[in-house]
């Protein structure tokens, strides 16, 4: 059920470029070989998990079945006021007797938690040319892993091209790691001087993509706590830079957001997206054991969708977001 | 913004005060509120309910009397509670009697280990004096050991390393016996996030651990980290038994709940928090300021603060005369730094409101500067602090003695004093000084 990169972008429809094939074919083969019966075998020992954790869930209607449910969803970090309001619907419809059976219970309690999780336009942008991509969020969330993996993605899986701007100009050696990562993307890579203003980096990258008439540009920034209102400034003076050169650029601003983050992800959402209007989330590090239930609280609360998750550290552990999927995982 | 438990609890407890004690239904309502403002808070699920049965025990029947109403009562007995379970036996890191002093950082990915790494360096450097080197044990992530020489140059510590291409385990041995042939106080050894499920990688911690037998073990982990906290520490506890805990990115807005989660449940002390960009925002972690933090009582001048506040009205006015008839001693000026010391917990906080001023934000007292200045004034004798323009060279030598620091100390603690007198003169005389520069001079 898993959704297609073909499906997540927003493009026209006819002429779209070839994929890039990769200088190694045979090898990359082998390894997609294998990275898909892995993906098969999670899918299989997820399927199990899910029904047998499904079966108790909703063994025996009490009210034990509703303090176990909160209790899963808290403990998914979907966070007290989404819970309440999850509980209180499928409770309402139980009772209204709408739902017979642990099964119906499960599934409705699914599509319920899909619902919410589907906020608003789930796709990215990708007509314009050149698309500006912007990425921001706090410290440590994978900005620039993702960013990496992003372009990857989109050379192989949509054969564009694209050009990577580092303006994080902060992190010590930030330049360097992202510079490694364009090279492992096999993608176009631009710098400033060392601390040179982040505006004027993508100012630069911009310009580049425009002469080289490359498709996408991906703008990497620093870290920086929600908190710190001079950083939140720059972020934004880092939009309008891009904003005067292409006016409807950034195309698509992404936020990353640990799937370890507690409720304090909805004030990172909120405090990102009042500086620079995030379109979606990038809910990353989903391959650990939290269930990244934030995103469900973000999404509800601020209409802000996710569309794509990170879920490794190489370049191919990023997926698009798959609502179904992600409820589903929420209480298994 | 922040809404104060106190006042909520309040509203809850609202017709309490006639009867002078909570009852069993008080309680209960009282700790529904708790529940909700501490998984807010991002305490871990279990943790909650373990704790709010602890505290229901302890207000039960508690006597509302005095001057903290019922909703004030309940939130100070949750909090002492809160301090108790986050303190208990404060520990500093474990240091070898024959150096070097090995500590292992670990954690997941992106909680802040390599700059925990560099500013521990850095804070070590400067309580103790040690000489530090740091080792980039990161192989994996792209540009780490780039990032550990530049931020571990800054802090002022050795950096070995030895690329990339080489076994982790084996680059921390060498390193051991680098740091020993070298004569180094102290080696941190900064390792790559991992996740607590990877057993691969988690193999590869114990076999580090293995090798350089560290005194410490230091999981390191993101003051924003949410329920799945007590999962990463009980995983990290099992596999490298760490020793102790470095909270990072406190100087975020997040409650910190993972850190009373991670405390309770493996029984391991929060050593350090780390509190800033800077290399210096690193400091002991201090269990009350996190139980305050963790509760969201968030308002400038908290309702118990206020209820307990040493600061009465008698006090006040008792000072605005010494400073007006320039009384002003140093008995007085070491009262004013525990004043505005006793602000520490709600500093950062500070910080956030708007319109409170640039001063205020930066007004944080250096603790080992505060301890010093203290013990110079206590080595004094009454009389000498209310008239220091009577020490002289002898007495001068007598003070340095007596507080175990130098001369020099002594001059500069005086000179700074009679510096603050000025601006205090200036207060009396209605003129309102620049609390910055107040700070400033008072160090």
């Amino acid at each position: 059920m898993a959704r297609e990169w073909t499906d997540l972008f927003i493009v026209d429809g006819a002429g779209a470029p070839a994929p890039q094939p990769d200088p190694e074919p045979v090898a990359r083969e082998r390894l997609r070989d294998r990275f898909r019966r892995l993906r098969e075998n999670m899918r299989k020992t997820r399927q199990a998990l899910t029904s047998e954790i499904r079966e108790t869930l909703f063994e025996d209607l009490s009210e034990e079945t509703w303090e176990r449910l909160e209790e899963a969803l808290i403990y998914a970090d979907v966070g007290a006021k989404t819970t309440a309001e999850v509980v209180a619907k499928l409770e309402q419809e139980a009772t209204a007797g709408r739902l017979s059976g642990g099964e119906a219970l499960s599934d409705r309690l699914v599509e319920l938690l899909a619902e919410i999780a589907t906020a608003g336009d789930d796709r990215i942008e990708l007509r314009a040319k050149p698309t500006v991509i912007l990425v921001a969020g706090v410290n440590g969330t994978g900005k620039t892993t993702t960013v990496g993996k992003l372009a990857w993605h989109l050379r192989r899986e949509l054969g564009r091209s694209v050009v990577l701007a580092a303006a994080d100009t902060f992190r010590a050696a930030g330049v360097e790691q992202l510079e490694l990562w364009a090279q492992r993307a096999g993608v176009a890579f631009v710098k400033g001087p060392p601390g040179a203003d982040p505006g004027s980096v993508a100012f630069d990258a911009i310009a580049s993509a425009r002469r080289d008439a490359a498709d996408v540009v991906i703008i990497d920034t620093a870290g920086r706590l929600h908190t710190q209102d001079d950083l939140m400034a720059e972020l934004s003076k880092v939009r309008r830079v891009i904003a005067k050169q292409i006016p409807e650029a950034p195309h698509e601003t992404l936020l990353t957001v640990d799937a370890t983050t507690g409720q304090n992800g909805l004030r990172q959402a909120r405090l990102f997206s009042d500086a620079v209007n995030v379109n979606g989330l990038v809910l990353t590090k989903l391959d650990g054991t939290a269930k990244g239930g934030i995103a469900l609280a973000i999404a509800h609360e601020l209409g802000i969708p996710v569309k794509l998750i990170g879920i490794g550290e190489k370049l191919e552990d990023l997926r698009p977001f798959e609502p179904s999927e992600f409820a589903r995982a929420l209480v298994t | 913004m922040f809404d104060s438990l106190a006042e909520k609890l309040q509203a809850t407890l609202a017709d309490v005060r006639g009867r002078g004690t909570l009852t069993e239904a008080d309680v209960s309502a009282a700790m529904r509120e708790i529940r909700l403002a501490l998984l807010e808070a991002d305490v871990n699920f279990k943790v909650v309910k373990r704790f709010t049965n602890a505290v229901k025990e302890r207000a039960l029947g508690a006597n509302v009397i005095g001057q903290l109403n019922p909703g004030q009562q309940v939130v100070k007995i949750v909090s002492d509670e809160l301090t108790e379970l986050m303190g208990g036996a404060a520990r500093d890191l474990s240091f070898s009697p024959r150096p070097p002093t090995v500590v292992v950082m670990a954690g997941l990915q992106g909680s802040g280990k390599t700059t925990a790494t560099a500013k521990l360096a850095h804070y070590l450097r400067e309580q103790h004096g040690s000489s530090v080197a740091v080792a980039a044990c990161d192989v994996y992530r792209p540009a780490a050991v780039d990032q550990l020489i530049k931020v571990g140059t800054q802090a002022g510590a050795a950096v070995y390393e030895q690329g990339t291409d080489r076994d982790p385990v084996k680059i921390a041995a060498w390193a051991r016996d680098r740091a020993q042939s070298e004569g180094k106080d102290v080696l941190i050894i900064d390792t790559s996030g991992r996740l607590h499920i990877d057993k691969e990688l988690m193999a590869e911690l114990a076999n580090i651990k293995l090798a350089v037998r560290p005194h410490d073990v230091l999981l390191v982990v993101d003051a924003m980290t949410g329920q799945d906290a007590v999962n990463v520490a009980e995983q990290f506890a099992e596999v490298v038994q760490f020793d102790g805990v470095v909270m990072t990115k406190l100087d975020g807005d997040a409650r910190g709940g993972a850190a009373l989660s991670v405390k309770e449940i493996t029984g391991k002390p929060i050593l350090f928090a780390s509190t800033g960009e800077k290399i210096d925002q690193f400091e002991r972690f201090h269990p009350d300021r996190m139980a305050q933090r963790i509760l969201g009582m968030g308002d400038v001048m908290t309702l118990i603060e206020r209820a307990e506040s040493a600061y009465d009205e008698q006090q006040a006015a008792e000072l605005e005369r010494k400073i007006r008839k320039q009384e002003f001693g140093l008995d007085d000026f070491l009262d004013q730094m525990r004043q505005i010391r006793r602000l520490g917990p709600l500093q950062s906080l500070l910080g956030m409101i708007p319109g409170l001023g640039k001063e205020l934000r930066n007004a944080k007292i250096d603790e080992r500067e505060f301890d010093r200045l203290q013990a110079i004034i206590l080595a004094m004798t009454p009389q000498e602090r209310r008239h220091p323009e009577l020490i002289n060279g002898s007495r001068r030598l007598r003070i340095a003695r007596g507080s175990g620091t130098n001369v020099q100390a002594v001059k500069q603690l005086i000179k700074q004093f009679d510096q603050m007198r000025k601006v205090m003169r200036q207060v009396s005389q209605g003129k309102m000084p620049d609390l910055g520069a107040l700070m400033r001079q008072a160090r």
